[in-house]
């Protein structure tokens, strides 16, 4: 029978992860897409935590969890702050648009 | 039943916390007109500051920890708390002027920067993965409302957007390099880890998901001290924020990252140095080459001190590499950590007194930000075009300027580690970086300008960029000043 260990669950954190930076980066449209992916990077690292927390037998990690869930909560918060600023003077969300400074 | 921790180490912290939360009650019961509550607040905040540093001065000296270790006091950290409270208080003092003149008045802006600090204070304290994390992100979503705190701007929105974009993937990836970290050695404590790993060292070595794990964490910091190649937001940044949040940026963040990447370098990894010191050389070589060949471009004069900070935190980052040279003993690792504090003081005092003279740059009330506007400032107002130009010949290196002793101490660390192509590379590039800051003095002193800048400086303004131009002119007189208590707080990372 298959059975799903450590690694299983650390793999998939891997993948969550890179996908939350492949969004990040390969991402042309939108800045609420980047918001979006920021939260993967955070689940997969929750995911990683839970993960090692049991199989260590050992709380520290799922804590450390709790704090990173509040913690993210917060910077959605910011984020989504910052882009409604951002819309109001610049009129859009585009990635392409967050051009008024070269680089 | 429980009891309640030792609350003593943690008292500036506890102080600063206190402080925010009371300006924050200040500023919006306070009646009168916005203006004069902004400044109320600011100088209680900036006084507040000052208290908090004599508060670390007189309770966090000594080595100690609270909170169940998670927070951990020392010579260390209480020396980067006093940059760190000292370069807040002064830049927050030189911001009064800039945001009157722009109308902006906004009392969040001090409580913003006593809570950027007390994450700094915090940061520097950590003693664990988790309380890290926390201070960092209570610096980080601080400094990301300060970059666009003036909302109805264009330029400041959208480097608030940029540095909260990658600043988020930064902490990203730093997390996942902490969890790595915690899976592999079982626990998120620094002296823990430090125990373990002098233990583990000989028998297996470190696992690879150990050595990810570090990568990642060394990369979120790396992104946080601006190091190539994770510096892509530096640039926009620096020249989007508004110029006292760049002054801010550009000095007491700094020196809190940095801190804290020695502090979780030689703390919790120590004994991994050969794991990771050759990363460190590699970003520090980055760092040095594109600081000095990307700002020889630049004409805004923000983005110019952007690049200029990314060559000088690889320099600092010299004395990380010389920290990680376990293999010539403990002394030399100690000395490369100590030049590493004394050129970090040095940045910091020269980078204050630069932008408090950018700072200074108006024409008919407006800021104007570009190089070429400093054109005939040795005539229409030679004290600043003079402590401008102590600057910039100090940040080139010119002795007997203080950024001269700055890059002598890290390039004799350097090559007494055997590290002769760091410091090769550290003189080659700091040749090229001359060339940008005395084209600077070659404008001040002998273009023509076609309008003057204005000769009206706000008073605080012209209080630090005085105090900085002696402290850089008389370094040589006195260098003990600084280099004793670097020389301490080198000493009580190696004690523990």
């Amino acid at each position: 029978m298959f059975e799903i260990g450590l690694s299983h669950y650390l793999s998939v954190a891997a993948i969550l992860f890179t996908l939350g930076i492949l969004g990040i980066f390969l991402n042309k449209k939108n800045v609420i897409v980047i918001l979006m992916s920021v939260e993967l990077i955070l689940l997969a690292v929750n995911i990683n935590l839970v993960t090692f927390s049991t199989h260590l037998g050992d709380l520290v990690g799922q804590i450390f969890s709790i704090f990173v869930l509040t913690v993210a909560a917060a910077e959605a918060a910011i984020g989504l702050a910052i882009l409604v600023i951002f819309f109001r003077n610049r009129g859009s969300i585009a990635v392409e648009d967050i051009n008024a400074m070269k680089g | 039943m429980s009891e309640l921790p030792n609350l003593t180490p943690a008292l500036p912290e506890l102080f600063m916390a206190a402080v925010a939360l009371t300006l924050l009650m200040v500023g919006v019961f306070m009646k009168g007109e916005a203006k004069k509550v902004t400044r109320f607040v600011s100088y209680l905040a900036t006084g507040a500051m000052i208290l908090a540093l004599l508060l670390v001065t007189a309770f966090s000296t000594t080595a100690g920890t609270t909170f169940n270790g998670l927070f951990i006091t020392g010579a260390f950290p209480a020396f980067a708390k006093v940059l760190i409270l000292g370069a807040s208080a002064l830049t927050l003092l030189m911001s009064r002027d800039f945001f009157e003149n722009a109308r902006v008045s906004r009392f969040e802006y001090p409580v913003l920067a006593i809570l950027a600090t007390l994450g700094m204070m915090m940061m520097v304290s950590a003693n664990d993965l988790i309380a890290l994390y926390m201070g960092l992100e209570l610096q980080s979503l601080s400094l990301y409302v300060m970059a666009s705190i003036m909302r109805n701007d264009l330029r400041s929105t959208e480097s608030g957007l940029k540095y909260f974009v990658l600043g988020a993937l930064a902490s990203g990836m730093l997390l996942y390099g902490s969890s790595l970290v915690y899976g592999f050695a079982g626990t998120t404590n620094f002296e823990a880890m430090a125990e373990l790993f002098a233990h583990e060292q000989g028998v297996h070595g470190p696992s690879v998901g150990l050595i990810f794990g570090i990568v990642f964490v060394m990369v979120g910091l790396a992104f946080k001290v601006s190091a190539v190649p994770f510096h892509m937001w530096t640039p926009d940044v620096y020249e989007g924020a508004p110029t006292p949040v760049t002054a801010f940026f550009a000095t007491a963040p700094k020196v809190a990252a940095l801190s804290l990447f020695v502090f979780v370098m030689m703390g919790a990894f120590g004994d991994l140095a050969a794991q990771w010191q050759q990363i460190v050389i590699f970003i520090s070589v980055a760092s040095m080459a594109l600081g000095a060949f990307a700002a020889v471009a630049q004409s805004n004069i923000k983005r110019l001190m952007a690049y200029s900070s990314i060559g000088n935190v690889g320099y600092m980052l010299i004395g990380l590499a010389v920290g990680g040279a376990v293999a010539h003993g403990v002394e030399t690792q100690q000395n490369g950590i100590e030049s590493m504090l004394v050129y970090l003081t040095i940045y910091v005092v020269m980078t204050l007194g630069t932008f408090g003279c950018i700072l200074a740059m108006k024409r008919s009330g407006t800021h104007v930000e570009n190089i070429n506007d400093l054109a005939g400032l040795s005539k229409s107002n030679p004290l600043m075009a003079a402590a401008l130009a102590i600057f910039m010949f100090s940040m080139a290196g010119i002795p007997p300027l203080a950024g001269f002793f700055g890059k002598l101490y890290v390039f004799q660390a350097a090559l007494e580690a055997g590290l002769v192509v760091l410091a090769v590379i550290g003189v080659l590039t700091s040749v090229v970086g001359c060339y940008y800051y005395i084209r600077l003095i070659k404008i001040m002193y002998f273009d023509d300008a076609e309008d003057e800048l204005d000769r009206n400086v706000g008073k605080e303004i012209k209080l630090v960029v005085a105090a900085a131009a002696i402290v850089i002119l008389a370094f040589f007189i006195y260098p003990s000043l600084i280099t004793d208590s670097a020389a301490a707080a080198a000493a009580g990372l190696f004690a523990g």
